[in-house]
């Protein structure tokens, strides 16, 4: 693209710019930094900066997010969707905890640290022994569980031909039943003064 | 709640008025059951013989005290703290389509940062003839550009997969609202820096600690996304972003990244983690889509309504409500009382505009009967929306994301409704 019609806008972002901010790291590993770290370290830095939201074996505490445990439960009522059971790529648990973990005090761990905390939370999943050490080099030769198991938004073909043309407006059905109550369930945030809040 | 602290007030005004001799509401009513005349009318009141407020009072005013119900809401049980969380817009006490900034929804993942324009940067970095790096300043000095667009968080209605759960469309359908931006045309900052013929994605991401990384396609970047500064006429309110963010028309509300700070021109997606872990829809044999960006046609009855309930009794009732969808505009509403074994065309109170919020009126003669109240959306790509059995049908209960099902309410003869599901 040639120069004619452009403003002219902003600066060059410096090269120490870009890499404050450009971290990310690509599925087939391109963005990681030098560094490693192994299983043991990772515990050790894991019980400090996450063990207390996500449980010391990452099994999550409370409402919080588990990162391990859930195998083949993706085709059961109420999937457990953790590292192990349902995320494709490594690349995103060392971008994700190295960007914007732990939370309430991100972008704290360095990469040796990130690489550590990754190793452990694969050995939570049983996906590694407990003297693997994560580096660069053997990023990519750790296998993720659900790495097949994603397809691209298929609506087009599987929903819109069924969900297009012109719709029923008389005699739709024969009869209607009232199925499922939500006053049952009664989980509703309530105000005292105006039945179910507003 | 702050609405619960304006009601017990007002109501001591009622008593202090009571006290003083003021005439009693209740008189005035039993006056007129008995066909009298209303005090209202016959005797002068306050505002008709004292002043109001000066112009100086409010420099930035707030709704009137007697709308302090209509407010987002929380539901405290739906995610582990409040920071990385949701609020519902209060969608059952509006009408038209504009949502009001002060009481439309909120979605963070680590809170609603504070970032000033003098702080702010932008870079457009990656695959581009030159990265670049502009200020606040900078962009105000970009053409503009316009427009109206939903933004719908991909989990509205995520909670109803399973059964009818939440009391009132403002939680069931209220992580939406409808604005008016104005800012620069993505195309417009991505040519300044120059595309790569090899740059296929871009990757877009906040500047807060959860980042919100996402990738979308260039096509889509180069097409209608823009960077927004301004929304329904003033700089964006904090928790929406300020002072920019994305808007990605038609398309799930996590891609509208907030206090966007970097634009990336990448060969690839990222797969990052709000577009593996969270965003992607598992089907009922476990496998998942992924990149599920578009919002399908929908549509809800806002009043009545849990929260609405008739109070008026028999005879003329408006039942409304709002259609959209990320496909275009939307074309057509049908009603139903009856559960959905007859249908009535509603009226739109404009015509449908592409990725913009429709309003619709059907005026009702109700004569006290229960009713099963549905609304059913098409848009002008012929795509009609679909019941949450037909949904389920094809996906099974397990999608947490883009639950677009025709919503029904149970009004019940005393005129109060229930979130109900139907055979």
């Amino acid at each position: 693209q040639d120069d004619a019609g452009r403003l002219g806008l902003g600066r060059e972002a410096l090269p120490e710019e870009i890499a404050a901010w450009d971290v990310k790291i690509m599925p087939d590993g391109r963005g990681l930094p030098e560094g490693s770290g192994d299983v043991m370290t990772g515990e050790e830095k894991y019980l400090e900066h996450c063990a207390a939201c996500h449980g010391d074996f990452a099994e999550g505490l409370g409402n919080w997010p588990k990162l391990a445990g859930g195998e083949d439960t993706l085709d059961r009522k109420d999937p457990v969707k953790t590292v192990g059971s349902y995320w494709p790529h490594l690349s995103t648990v060392w971008d994700y905890v190295h960007r914007s973990m732990p939370f309430g005090q991100a972008q704290i761990l360095t990469p040796d640290d990130t690489y550590a905390i990754t190793a452990y939370i694969l050995y939570s999943n049983y996906l590694v022994e407990d003297d693997f050490v994560l580096s660069r080099d053997n990023f990519l030769d750790v296998a993720m569980p659900n790495a097949d198991g994603f397809i691209v938004d298929d609506r087009e073909e599987t929903e819109y031909p069924e969900f297009s043309g012109e719709p029923c407006m008389e005699n739709c059905k024969d009869s209607v039943e009232i199925t499922m109550h939500a006053s049952v369930l009664d989980v509703t945030p309530n105000d005292p003064d105006d039945g179910d809040g507003g | 709640m702050a609405g619960k602290s304006v009601t017990t007030s007002r109501r001591g005004i009622l008593r202090a008025g009571l006290a003083a001799g003021v005439a009693l509401p209740a008189a005035a009513l039993s006056a007129r059951a008995q066909g009298g005349p209303d005090p209202l009318i016959t005797e002068v009141q306050d505002w008709a013989r004292y002043t109001g407020e000066g112009v100086d009072e409010t420099p930035y005013g707030l709704p009137i005290r007697f709308e302090s119900d209509v407010v987002r809401r929380n539901v405290p049980w739906l995610t582990a703290d409040p920071i990385s969380s949701i609020n519902f817009t209060p969608i059952h006490a509006l009408d038209g389509t504009i949502t009001p900034a002060g009481c439309a929804f909120e979605r963070h993942h680590s809170g609603a940062i504070e970032l000033a324009k003098p702080d702010y940067r932008l870079m457009v970095n990656g695959l581009v003839d030159r990265p670049l790096v502009f200020t606040y300043e900078d962009l105000e000095r970009f053409p503009r550009h316009s427009g109206v667009y939903f933004c719908e968080c991909a989990a509205n209605t995520g909670m109803e997969w399973a059964g009818a759960q939440l009391n009132g469309s403002q939680f069931t359908h209220g992580m939406i609202h409808n604005m008016e931006y104005v800012g620069i045309p993505l195309k417009t900052l991505l040519d300044e820096a120059g595309v790569k013929p090899e740059g296929k994605w871009i990757y877009v991401e906040g500047a807060d600690a959860s980042s919100n990384g996402r990738s979308i396609p260039i096509e889509k970047a180069l097409d209608d996304c823009m960077v927004a500064f301004k929304a329904n006429g003033e700089a964006l309110r904090k928790e929406h972003g300020y002072p920019a963010r994305l808007v990605v028309p038609g398309w799930e509300g996590n891609l509208w990244v907030k206090w966007l700070r970097r634009i990336e021109v990448t060969d690839g997606p990222v797969e990052s983690r709000e577009e593996t872990s969270k965003y992607t829809d598992t089907l009922a044999d476990g496998t998942s889509r992924k990149w599920t960006w578009v919002m399908d046609a929908k549509s809800v009855v806002t009043a009545p309504s849990p929260q609405v309930p008739i109070r008026h009794g028999n005879g003329p009732l408006v039942i409304t409500g709002l259609a959209w969808s990320g496909r275009g505009a939307i074309t057509r509403v049908d009603v139903s009382v009856d559960g959905g074994k007859t249908w009535k065309t509603a009226r739109l109170a404009a015509p449908g505009q592409p990725m913009q919020m429709t309003r619709f009126w059907l005026d009702h003669d109700w004569q006290g009967e229960e009713m099963l109240l549905q609304s059913r959306a098409m848009d002008d790509t012929g795509y009609v929306q679909p019941t949450k059995s037909a949904l389920r049908a094809i996906r099974g209960e397990n999608s947490v994301y883009h639950n677009n099902a025709i919503q029904t309410w149970w009004i019940k003869q005393d005129g109060s409704a229930e979130n109900v599901e139907v055979s």
